[in-house]
């Protein structure tokens, strides 16, 4: 009997309002995040390496750095050699064509090893080709080979004294990982859920539903018990009370997940700031009888549609009494 | 003779004003909610069809693709035109009815709201 209608699933994509004990939390991920992949053969990304906490010693910085120096130096011996020791390495390495990528690339690079673990002949085949290439365009080769370093330690092609001009892709992905590094928030602003205690549905009798924790729920949105109490009876089309302990009394049978459906499109209505995403914001009846939003993060002011109630049938078997 | 740099729009409106604007102007919205009758039992409302569209033929087909039952309550006095009402939870049907081009009516989904849990 509890199983009423099945809940519509309206926004399968952005589930930005949560409830605490749920796990809904979706944070889809932006190109930007910080992927904390497992330590790679291939250390040469310049996002693989820059963790947030690393402490950028200058002394650690300079050591690695002379490294680097010769690495670049001896790229082509190295690469030939490992060549014939690790397939997949060098698969990988020349496969990809910018080196500070990022992310992207490293999925890229994954499932190339995939690839090459699985189809033997066609990797030596490749490897060949490769090999001819890596002769014949000695000027390509090396390109490839510049973007390399870590960003974090100063090292390769991000050394104090490189002049030669870096990739527009690596300097963005330097760009991107150092902006979510330093302030940590912002990159998460659009994504970042926000939490409500979640409904606590009781039945009360058999054709009654009370919703006990509504008033906590209104302090924490910062909107009226009215207000939130009328949309409810709004959407669901039904109509109900308050008790004496101030929850709400509401007629019909709802379970929790109905309610938080609900809850949750007036979150996205009447609280979140549809400019900046925040749900710091007021709701004040402005002139004119006109409810208005006003943000307190972004200072911006919206108008928002007036709880509407629209037609509901009548049900019960008084309807042609009353009609 | 126009400028072209003097052509302004306004960065600080609202994203999605635009459209949203362009469909107060044309038309309301269609809003399809649920209703509770007794135990599991619902009804689902469809009010604010176009006027172009004849409501009585809506409803038969859509009885009939549907597998349910249901009426127009035209009620006049409260000016919100005709309803359709319909017996059971039907709103993903009747959303994807409203919004298909090919058997359905082919209105835009923007114009429609979906109420109710």
């Amino acid at each position: 009997m509890d199983s009423e209608a099945p809940s519509i699933k309206r926004r399968p994509s952005r589930k930005s309002v949560t409830f605490t004990d749920e796990k809904l939390v979706v944070n889809p991920d932006g190109s930007v995040t910080m992927d904390a992949s497992p330590a790679d053969e291939i250390k040469e990304t310049a996002q693989s390496h820059s963790a947030p906490t690393e402490p950028q010693d200058a002394a650690a910085a300079a050591a690695p750095a002379a490294d680097d120096g010769l690495d670049l130096s001896l790229m082509k011996k190295k690469k030939k050699k490992v060549k014939k020791e690790d397939d997949a390495d060098a698969a990988a390495d020349e496969a990809a064509p910018a080196e500070g990528d990022g992310a992207i690339d490293l999925t890229m690079k994954k499932k190339k090893k995939k690839k090459v673990v699985k189809e033997d002949d066609e990797f030596a085949k490749k490897l060949e080709a490769l090999n001819i290439e890596g002769k014949e365009g000695e000027e390509a080769a090396p390109q490839e080979d510049e973007q390399e370093g870590d960003m974090d330690q100063g090292t390769g092609i991000w050394a104090h004294d490189e002049t030669k001009p870096i990739s527009y892709n690596a300097l963005l992905s330097r760009f991107f990982a150092l902006l979510s590094q330093k302030n940590p928030d912002h990159a998460s602003t659009g994504t970042r859920s926000y939490k409500i205690p979640p409904p606590q549905c009781l039945r009360e009798g058999n054709k009654k539903t009370i919703f006990a924790n509504l008033p906590e729920i209104c302090k924490r949105m910062k909107r009226a018990d009215e207000h939130v109490t009328s949309y409810l009876f709004a959407e669901l089309g039904t109509s109900g009370s308050v008790d004496g302990s101030r929850r709400l009394v509401i007629k019909g049978r709802f379970q929790q997940k109905q309610i938080e459906n609900v809850l949750r499109t007036y979150i996205i209505e009447y609280v979140t700031c549809k400019t900046c995403r925040s749900p710091n914001t007021e709701l004040s009846k402005g002139e004119n009888r006109l409810y208005f939003i006003t943000c307190n993060s972004c200072g911006s002011r919206r108008s928002v549609q007036a709880i509407k109630t629209g037609f509901s049938a009548q049900v019960g078997k008084r309807k042609k009494m009353q009609g | 003779m126009s400028i072209e740099n003097l052509k302004t729009y306004d960065p600080f409106a609202e994203a999605d004003e635009e459209d949203s604007g362009q469909t107060k102007q044309t038309q309301e919205y269609i809003h399809i909610r649920i209703q509770q009758r007794n135990g599991r039992k619902t009804l689902t409302t469809v009010q604010g069809i176009p006027k172009k569209f004849d409501a009585k033929k809506i409803l038969k087909v859509v009885k009939k693709e549907f597998a349910c039952n249901g009426t127009i309550i035209g009620d006049e006095d409260s000016k919100m035109g005709d309803v359709i009402q319909l017996q059971g939870d039907q709103r993903a049907k009747i959303k994807d009815f409203l919004t298909n081009k090919d058997e359905g009516l082919g209105l835009d989904a923007k114009t429609i709201k979906v109420h109710g849990f």
